[in-house]
């Protein structure tokens, strides 16, 4: 074992994972991560914390994992490189490790410029890849990373995102490979409409080995409604929404649609429970958070397993 | 080259108010390259100005200089003779040249007429787009001769991120994804396994601006 | 640069003539020219002084009956306007 985290007991058992997120407030309010919180009882082997989603000023991961740790969850904390240099990273993995926070996923994050803080300098003085190298660094050697010892080591389960469905496709299964050599042990992915074009990226994937040396979970997202869909094919970058579903989710009334997408996300996690090298999956239903257990149990994944 | 742009009118108009009489000057450097602040810009700019002040029942006198560049204390030296005569300066030089022009006559406010933007080139005729960031240390011959410090919006140096689509950064559909082009040109040297795999280390920033204000000496040429 | 100093001298206002669209012997210079003329619009009226005291007019060189129509127009429409307010150095017109 890498670290302490239930997620890394579940995967290494053999258990298909699942995990979810939470989105925090936009405010100091602790009853709102609380109450999403409760929501997920039961459904999740861990969950995700974002940080500053779309470069939006949210309450801070760090301090959200913890509110969460306290209900007896196992947080991900999530961190990117937009706004932090590499010594405020390395104290807040330390910071992380010391409240007893297990997981780590590695991003390099939305560029301000999508966000509500357009004229914010930006910092990306690290990438996600370096990221991922830094923290296997301190948990493995011990150093930071400009060589130096640190005391006592962080134990972070290591996470990366992978995007299937950005371009260039071509590049797509060995950027993994990348994060893969970089450190990372697990994969959290952008979520899925187009299993054709993600059993061709897991095809690739499994050509290189790669799922033997990380675990991948596949990300999944609810539409609630064909307007939905069509913005996240159209507005949203890196996302394939194919126009089977659009078609689908447009041939029934309005009212039905947010249940047929419900119907839509519990397929393909059937479907994604068969494909070689996928370990889990990553249930995304930003606020729509009372979903996650309707698919989770819709697809058969509950009660989760007790590991030790 | 440094590229600049000229500031919007009312700005410039409202910077030189409490003056009646000032140089205007200009630069025959970059700035004539793009137009900002070379000698056409200058006479332009002049009538322009006056025209203002006549609108406003004013006068202004301006004397028009154009020097070869504002860069260099040779040629900065030349407004010396009768900078004395004047109450201000407004410099279309790059922010170079405003500075040069304040540390070399500190009694005379030494005004910016153009923003200073980036350092590039020309697309074409017209364009000017950006292409070094002045990080001073340059990696171009891992990228396949594109900056991943200046055409990727996120400077990364293992992109790309998951925001390309099209070949388009996140930030812009008219902007190329930087990472894109690389790969790009990686294939076409046949260069992409070899450099691709490799991950680049954290940067070393502080030969950037990040570092603090820089300087270059060469000590052969210094007397 | 002949615009402008032709609304610095007191000009009441100036048109530009320029050959047919598609039709022009330097073979895009009417556009350009078009271009440079919607520039110094632009500065007019940063400056105080309506815009519409430079016009660009599209004939060619044959149109003799169609040039004096313009200058009659643009008389005209000058007139209306009033006098260039260098002149009057009242202030801003627009």
């Amino acid at each position: 074992m890498k670290s302490s985290s239930r997620l890394e007991r579940i995967l290494r058992a053999g258990h298909f994972a699942v995990t979810s997120e939470c989105g925090p407030p936009r405010g100091a309010d602790p009853e709102a991560i609380r109450k999403k919180g409760e929501l997920l009882k039961g459904v999740v082997d861990a969950v995700n914390v974002t940080d500053c989603q779309t470069a939006v000023v949210r309450m801070s991961s760090l301090a959200s994992c913890l509110i969460l740790k306290e209900m007896g969850f196992e947080p991900i904390l999530q961190m990117v490189t937009r706004d932090r240099n590499r010594i405020a990273i390395q104290s807040d993995i330390l910071g992380a490790a010391a409240l007893g926070i297990n997981n780590i996923l590695c991003l390099t994050g939305d560029h301000q410029r999508a966000g509500d803080h357009p004229q914010a300098k930006n910092v990306f003085d690290l990438d996600s890849i370096q990221l991922i190298a830094a923290v296997k660094t301190m948990r493995d050697e011990g150093k930071f990373i400009n060589g130096e010892e640190l005391t006592v080591r962080p134990r972070l389960f290591i996470g990366a995102a992978a995007n299937p469905f950005a371009d260039p496709f071509e590049i797509r299964a060995l950027r993994l490979a990348k994060k893969v050599a970089a450190g990372a042990d697990f994969i959290q992915t952008q979520c899925i409409y187009n299993l054709e074009r993600f059993r061709e990226w897991m095809r690739q994937v499994v050509d290189m080995g790669l799922h033997e040396k990380v675990y991948i979970l596949a990300g999944v997202t609810p539409l609630k409604s064909v307007g939905m869909a069509r913005y996240m094919k159209n507005m949203v970058p890196g996302m394939d929404v194919p126009d089977e579903i659009i078609a689908r989710l447009k041939g029934v009334p309005k009212e039905k649609q947010a249940s047929e997408g419900i119907k839509i996300a519990i397929e393909t996690i059937e479907q994604l429970k068969e494909i070689e090298g996928v370990r889990g999956v990553h249930i995304m239903a930003i606020e729509w958070e009372e979903k996650v257990r309707e698919i989770a149990e819709g697809a058969g994944l509950l009660p989760r397993p007790q590991v030790q | 080259m440094v590229v600049a742009e000229q500031k919007p009118l009312e700005e410039i108009l409202e910077m030189i108010k409490p003056y009646d009489r000032l140089i205007l000057a200009g630069c025959k450097g970059c700035v004539a390259v793009c137009a900002a602040g070379g000698e056409k810009e200058v006479r332009f700019l002049a009538s322009a100005i006056r025209t203002a002040r006549k609108v406003e029942g004013k006068e202004v006198e301006i004397k028009e200089v154009t020097l070869e560049r504002q860069c260099d204390p040779e040629y900065v030296e030349q407004l010396r003779t009768f900078i004395g005569d004047y109450q201000a300066v407004l410099s279309i030089a790059c922010g170079v040249g405003v500075q040069f022009l304040a540390e070399h006559y500190p009694q005379i406010p030494a005004l910016p007429g153009v923003n200073t933007t980036f350092v590039g080139g020309a697309e074409k005729q017209g364009v000017w787009v950006e292409r070094c960031q002045c990080c001073g240390n340059c990696v171009l011959h891992l990228t396949g001769g594109i900056c991943p410090i200046t055409r990727c919006s996120k400077s990364l140096l293992n992109g790309p991120c998951g925001g390309s689509s099209g070949g388009k950064c996140e930030i812009d559909p008219e902007v190329p994804c930087g990472w894109q082009l690389i790969i790009d040109r990686l294939k076409e040297l046949g260069e992409l396994e070899r450099r691709y795999l490799e991950i680049l280390p954290p940067k070393d920033w502080s030969s950037s601006r990040d570092g603090g204000p820089r300087k270059v000496i060469r000590e052969d040429l210094v007397k | 640069m002949h615009l402008i100093k032709a609304f610095e001298e007191g000009m009441d206002g100036v048109y530009v003539a320029g050959c047919l669209e598609g039709e022009c012997h330097f073979l895009v210079g009417n556009l350009q020219a078009k271009k440079r003329v919607q520039y110094v619009r632009e500065v007019l009226k940063s400056i105080g002084i309506n815009p519409e005291r430079l016009r660009m007019y599209n004939l060619s060189a044959a149109m003799g009956g169609r040039f004096a129509e313009i200058a009659r127009e643009m008389t005209e429409h000058i007139r209306q306007l009033g006098p260039n307010p260098v002149k009057t150095g009242r202030g801003r017109e627009v």
